[in-house]
């Protein structure tokens, strides 16, 4: 398509230049005339119609119909945040896995993405595996994802959502299937090795009204689940890397690293506090 | 009718020149302003469009600059989104269409051999509007109050955003959409019925062909958005659940009313601009263009396929596969006329020998750049290509390649090319070879790298990126580029504003041109000396004394005897003198109506109910007071001598008057919006499996009665007209009064329906689209019943007689639309529930 522009653009640009400069008066109108008919009607019509031909043949194949086979019955149902992702693995007869920011796939398999939003128009898309679908309010948009390749690829948000739209991104990580499976067993189950005094502080400050820890009393629904959070590839939605240093950034200001997020902020707790907090989240594997 | 007069004594000829320049000068000091004359309104036209394009190009600097490097904090995430916001807004609306209006107001009445529009008040009033609107809407930035949420306001985000940012625009906008739209109306009027006697339809200039088309478009595409509007208004202001998902409403709604306009806009914006090359290269090639229908047919193709592409603004929003694939097709097809335009102007240069200016610099550069963006346009336009493209980088590239390289360039070749009919003296060859390569290398090196960091995956409308994903570099040549670019606007800036009183006067028609609005000299503010009757496509290469016996005053209406400005009807397709038209001269009535309408909209943003309600009423009051004096006038005799052997009647009324035909597509507009609410009705019902939720409907015994009575009424109007025209005044007049009074009743049933079941409008969408369906027509019935009085007040006051009949022609008219309305919006809540 790029050469077959890249001609087409070179013709035209040609012929022009060659239209001025011509110092005589070699074309008759008849002559002109046909050159309408072929340059401007005949030629784009067989060219389009080839093109179109092959886009079409093509649609089934990258987006193929729902119902394709998805490995073991995994559904990943991602919804759409101002400005994060809410991800949920469901699988047949097994409690649903709930994440948030990450999503893990296996190698070779089709699995299907429902994809919804509650708050405005989010899109998803990752470049490397497929174009992007739209999550709309009140609609559940489908999506088959096939990864070839393991390795991690980055999804950003690619519709306009607002004020830190920019800033709204996820890791889609490929796995080889038989580690995929053991991950999702894996986090199927609440983290261990947290740190007891970062935890009592994280539920005494209120943080479980939002947000969620598998095996914790906070069960809040409104922010991104933490259960594993110290796992994850990156922080807050794509946009910092995950470290201990970096959850506390986030903590005591999420306004000045995310403008418009809905989380407060905290800087109001004492420093030692904050870190507490932030090394029991990163200690959440 | 002969073809030309005899020569005038010189004395003579002197006196009718000094009573046409007493009836067409303007007004001096601060009157100046009040002036209506197209040259006047057109020039301020087009400066503040200008204006706001240098706005908005001042904008996407700043986006630029943002953009130079990843995790500059040069803006705020809040200022960036207003910023990008306004950017496209501005440009779209406040530049892109509006430039056309203007250049059109400026140049078809020299272009078509006419004195002046039919309505030039409606022109002034237009660009007050616009002006108002502008200045409200760009406003808003210096005030931390700009819309945010993007020019295409998707809700849910826009119906949320918070402040009056998302009131400002569709409020300033709408404001603005029914100026565009009265501009339509005022050209396409102007179009069919003021050409120069023998200028067939098929002998116009391909500019008023073009003008045609797009007055044409406007007036299909700008009612959906008027109508989403409207919905999205009621979201804001009244919590009405349009397209909040949790009540039925459906945001998808939106989408599809904008892009019906949005994607006839990207045409309407595109076409004038080719129209503007359609005149220049002929002239260049010093030869007809070749293939004159081809070009035509291929801009009505243009204009009929560009209705049916929106959906691949769409692609990505899960719609089924089946309508990807027809979208996609009608998206690859308009390449085709698109192609057939551009084949037209090379033959064209092919058989003429091409003398190389200015203008054509920017016109042949301007197709180079455009030919980039249709071939990546080809690309996108096919779904699976565009579920990458779409809402990245490289969808950014495609829009400006096309839109400046299809609209701005052009616009610019044309700035060069009829600077002479402002000023008489051709703008600098040397500045604008300048200003060419500045531009043409600027735009290249700031938007061809975008297409390469769109492929890379950077999404649009992104404040700040990360520095690790091979974006930084492009996107620093791209703010570079864009820096080159600008400079080289400036050039053309500073060559139209630099004073050149130093510099010799040219001769009138410097390229030698073939169409009539060479003929004008500058410094006249008449337009043509006489109205000279046209044989042939390029009149000034054809007829070879046309100039000189124009100017002798040898042609029609050489004279103004009665002090009036005047023009001359013409038959719609083989331009047949059939009236002399007297058109509104000089008044401030235009900038009252404009700034106390403008005023109306301004106090709904900001919720001021009273001060509204208090500009409603002064905008009321001073339009009526403009048609009470400015329109349907009886003339102090039947008829006049126009010369050349014709004697032509003062007064016209029905399908003959310009009168008429603007109501006619006025309310073609006004049905197009309708159209669109009804469509919104169906659209909910497609989309829920009981689309009334269980709730509650009208009923069926009071839209039942609303659309009886309706009924009545229009048949009183019609009994109104034929008795006016049997002289039976009195029964005339009671016909009028049952209508005003049916009219009443029918307003109250059709409000009762709704109101006597309860309907909640927040409750779910389906009660209010029901009430806005009937809001709709009872809004209308009242300004039928307003057009009743005011036809009843005209009869007594005599300015409404027997032969005097156009106010009672043009409101059955409204009322046959009206009919269409009520019987329409009445079925469908009464009827249609019982039928699901």
């Amino acid at each position: 398509m790029l050469i077959g522009g890249a001609a087409i653009w070179l013709s035209v640009v040609a012929l022009l230049l060659y239209a001025i400069r011509q110092e005589r008066r070699r074309f008759s109108e008849a002559a002109s005339g046909k050159l309408i008919l072929w340059g401007g009607g005949i030629f784009p019509s067989v060219t389009l119609l080839l093109l179109l031909a092959f886009g079409l043949w093509q649609m089934p194949s990258l987006r193929p119909a729902a119902q394709a086979a998805t490995a073991g019955g995994l559904r990943i149902e991602v919804t759409g945040k101002q400005f994060w992702w809410s991800v949920v693995y469901r699988r047949p007869e097994a409690a649903p896995i709930v994440s948030a920011n990450e999503i893990r796939l296996p190698v070779g398999e089709r699995v299907e993405l429902l994809l919804k939003s509650d708050d405005v128009i989010h899109s998803f898309w990752i470049p490397a595996l497929a174009g992007k679908v739209d999550m709309i309010p009140g609609r559940t948009n489908r999506l088959s994802l096939l990864a070839n390749k393991s390795g991690s690829f980055r999804g950003p948000c690619a519709e306009y959502c607002g004020t830190s739209h920019a800033l709204m991104a996820f890791s889609a990580i490929a796995m080889e299937p038989a580690a995929f499976r053991e991950w999702l067993e894996a986090k199927a189950r609440p983290a261990d090795g947290a740190a007891r005094s970062g935890q009592r502080l994280f539920i005494q400050n209120g943080c479980g009204a939002c947000h969620r820890v598998a095996g914790s009393e906070a069960q809040g629904a409104i922010g991104p689940d933490l259960s594993h959070l110290g796992s994850r590839a990156t922080l807050g939605a794509g946009i910092l890397p995950n470290t201990k240093e970096a959850i506390a950034r986030f903590i005591a200001d999420p306004d000045a690293i995310k403008p418009g997020a809905k989380m407060p902020a905290f800087h109001m707790l004492p420093p030692q506090d904050i870190e507490a907090i932030a090394d029991y989240l990163k200690g959440l594997q | 009718m002969r073809t030309v007069g005899e020569p005038l004594p010189l004395a003579e000829r002197r006196a009718q020149e000094e009573r046409l320049r007493a009836v067409w000068d303007n007004p001096s000091g601060w009157r100046y302003w009040t002036s209506v004359n197209n040259y006047q309104v057109g020039l301020w036209y087009a400066s503040a469009a200008f204006g706001f394009m240098l706005f908005a190009g001042v904008l996407g600097l700043l986006i630029r600059i943002q953009l130079a490097v990843p995790g500059n904090d040069f803006l705020s995430a809040n200022a960036f989104n207003q910023v990008f916001t306004l950017h496209g807004t501005v440009m779209m609306f406040l530049f892109a269409v509006p430039i056309f209006e203007a250049v059109a107001i400026f140049l078809l009445p020299p272009m078509l051999g006419a004195r002046e529009l039919p309505f030039p008040r409606l022109g002034a009033f237009g660009f007050w509007s616009f002006l108002l609107g502008g200045v409200f809407v760009c406003g808003s930035i210096f005030f931390d109050a700009a819309p945010s949420s993007g020019w295409f306001m998707y809700p849910p985000l826009a119906t949320g955003e918070e402040g009056v940012g998302a009131d400002i625009w569709l409020l300033g906008l709408s404001f603005i959409e029914i100026a565009s739209i009265a501009a339509a109306v005022e050209l396409i009027v102007g179009v069919l019925k003021c050409r120069a006697p023998g200028m067939r339809i098929n002998l116009m200039p391909l500019f008023a062909w073009y003008l045609l088309i797009v007055a044409g478009m406007i007036l299909f595409a700008f009612p959906p958005l008027i109508a989403g509007d409207i919905l999205f208004e009621m979201e804001r202001m009244f919590d009405w659940p349009f397209f909040d998902a949790s009540r039925g409403g459906d945001p998808l709604l939106w989408q599809h009313l904008f892009w019906i306009f949005g994607h006839p806009e990207v045409y309407i914006i595109f076409l004038p601009a080719i129209a503007l090359m359609a005149m220049i290269v002929p002239t260049f090639a010093q030869r007809p263009i070749v293939g004159y229908s081809w070009i035509v047919l291929a801009a009505v193709g243009t204009g009929f396929l560009s209705f049916g592409l929106w959906v691949h603004h769409m692609f990505t929003t899960g719609l089924p596969q089946i309508s990807l694939a027809f979208f996609s097709a009608a998206s690859e097809s308009v390449a085709i006329p698109t192609g057939v335009q551009i084949f037209v102007f090379i033959a064209t240069m092919l058989a003429g020998r091409v003398t190389f200016s200015v203008p054509m610099l920017f016109g042949s550069g301007g197709i180079a750049i455009f030919v980039i963006g249709g071939l990546t346009g080809v690309m996108v336009a096919l779904a699976p290509f565009d579920w990458q493209a779409h809402d990245t980088y490289f969808v950014v590239a495609h829009l400006h390649y096309v839109l400046i390289g299809g609209m701005l360039f052009p616009v610019i070749a044309g700035v060069y090319y009829y600077y002479p009919l402002i000023d008489a003296r051709r703008l600098s060859q040397r500045l604008g070879r300048l200003a060419f390569w500045l531009m043409f290398v600027g735009f290249n090196i700031a938007f061809f790298p975008m297409h390469l960091t769109g492929l890379r995956g950077m999404p649009r409308r992104v404040f700040t990126y990360p520095g690790d994903l091979g974006w930084d570099w492009l996107n620093l040549i791209s703010t570079v580029g864009a820096f080159l670019f600008a400079i080289g606007v400036l050039v053309v800036v500073t060559d139209v504003l630099r004073p050149k009183h130093g510099r010799p006067r040219g001769e009138v028609n410097p390229w030698n041109a073939g169409t009539l609005e060479w003929i004008t000299e500058p410094e006249e503010n008449w337009g043509v000396r006489s109205i000279p009757v046209i044989e042939s496509r390029y009149p000034l290469w054809d007829q070879e004394t046309l100039a000189r016996d124009v100017n002798e005053g040898r042609f029609l209406l050489p004279d103004a005897e009665e002090g009036r400005r005047e023009g001359l009807v013409t038959s719609v397709l083989d331009a047949r003198p059939i009236q002399v038209q007297r058109v509104g001269g000089t008044s401030c009535v235009t900038i009252v109506s404009a700034f106390s309408l403008g005023a109306v909209f301004v106090a709904l943003t900001f919720h001021w109910w009273l001060t509204a309600l208090a500009c409603g009423v002064a905008a009321f009051s001073a339009i009526v007071y403009w048609l009470w004096t400015g329109t349907a006038e009886i003339p102090e005799k039947p008829e006049k001598y126009a010369g050349l052997g014709l004697t032509l009647p003062l007064y016209s009324s029905g399908i003959v008057s310009v009168g008429w035909w603007a109501m006619f597509i006025t309310m073609v507009g006004d049905g197009t919006a309708f159209a669109s609410l009804v469509f919104g009705y169906f659209f909910y019902w497609t989309i829920h499996s009981d689309f009334t939720a269980g709730l509650e409907g009208p009923g069926l015994v009071w839209p039942l009665a609303a659309l009886l009575l309706f009924a009545i009424a229009w048949s009183l109007m019609i009994a109104a007209r034929f008795c006016n025209s049997r002289a039976m005044t009195r029964v005339m007049r009671i016909c009028l009064i049952s209508s005003f009074l049916v009219t009443c009743a029918g307003s109250l049933a059709g409000f009762w329906g709704p109101w006597s079941y309860n309907m909640d409008p927040t409750s779910h969408v389906y009660p209010a689209i029901v009430w806005i369906l009937v809001i709709w027509v009872l809004v209308h019935a009242a300004l039928g019943a307003v057009m009743q009085l005011y036809c009843m007040a005209r009869s007594l006051a005599g300015m409404l007689t027997e032969e005097h009949d156009m106010d009672l022609h043009n409101v059955v008219l409204y009322w046959h639309f009206m009919l269409i309305a009520a019987v329409t919006a009445f079925a469908v809540v009464g009827l249609f529930p019982l039928a699901h």
